[in-house]
């Protein structure tokens, strides 16, 4: 199944903004993070098609995955 | 003051019968404070347990060479006499945690957190709820920036930090710009005022993330 994963801020660097990948069915968001070694403590939101999900979400075929790292300061 | 036409002077005179708490004099904070001031808002009361420090002077507005070990509420209120003398401000040296339920006013229209730090943001956001007043937050980090407005009965915060609660963000490791810093507050200011006059689009259940980088903007709905 294909999906969009679009990535933010400093996730970008050394990856990239946005790309379309082929998933196995029942891939999870975690699997994801994993895949692209995403660093787990970093995350702040994660959304599918704009609503935010957890970890444990299942992609679907055609689903926009964004992922936002953590932004904490004052 | 002389806002002209942008704000009418009964608005004018709304925003000087208006009291705002602001939760941190940093970063945020200091610029927070300045604009509100220049607005007109008559009675802003400010939390803040530190002194300037060197590595403060990259982005808090209120940190030079003549400040750097001096209280920074101290620093504050002189500065407020100076940009608007009419402000009744009051700075205690505490964080918000150790003093809210002492200067705690009814009168107090909106809270505006200038937080460093996740936990102290959630936990500003639990009191918020319990006094019924709305919150304007803002975080920074690097490049980036978030900024919304929270109502008593909305979960937008603790549903953009649930994933990092006990964690820093990227400022950690990125610092902040000036820039940032300075552009966030002034969304935070302009929300202040909204929520004050009861006019225009609030940021309600839903954060704009600011990519001065990539000069990009994105809107999360969180409800």
């Amino acid at each position: 199944m294909k999906v969009k994963v679009k990535l933010f801020a400093t996730f970008r660097k050394g990856r990239f903004k946005e790309e379309i990948f082929d998933y196995p069915e029942g891939t999870k968001v975690e699997d994801v993070v994993k895949q692209l070694s995403l660093p787990v403590k970093e995350l702040g939101i994660i959304f599918i098609n704009g609503k935010h999900v957890s970890l444990e979400a299942k992609l679907r075929e055609g689903d926009v995955l964004s992922i936002f790292p953590l932004v904490g300061g004052g | 003051m002389r806002n002209f036409n942008a704000i009418s002077r009964e608005e004018q005179e709304k925003l000087k019968r208006s009291h705002v708490l602001v939760a941190g004099c940093g970063g945020l904070g200091g610029y927070v404070i300045s604009y509100l001031a220049r607005l007109g808002v008559g009675r802003i009361t400010a939390f803040d347990p530190d002194e300037f420090a060197e590595h403060n002077l990259n982005r808090q507005i209120f940190a030079d060479m003549s400040t750097i070990n001096r209280t920074k509420v101290e620093v504050v209120k002189e500065n407020l006499s100076l940009i608007n003398p009419e402000v009744k401000f009051t700075g205690i040296k505490a964080r918000f945690e150790e003093g809210f339920e002492e200067v705690w006013e009814n009168d107090i229209k909106v809270v505006v957190d200038a937080l460093d730090s996740i936990p102290s943001r959630l936990e500003l956001a639990r009191i918020c709820k319990e006094k019924e007043v709305p919150l304007v937050y803002g975080m920074v980090g690097g490049w980036y920036g978030e900024i919304g407005t929270q109502f008593p009965e909305d979960e937008t915060l603790e549903n953009l930090c649930r994933m990092g609660v006990k964690g820093q963000g990227v400022e950690k490791e990125g610092g902040v710009l000036s820039f940032v810093v300075g552009g966030i507050a002034a969304l935070q200011a302009a929300e202040v005022v909204k929520v004050i006059l009861g006019r225009g689009e609030i940021l309600r259940e839903k954060v704009i993330f600011f990519d001065f980088l990539e000069a990009e903007s994105e809107i999360m709905e969180l409800f």
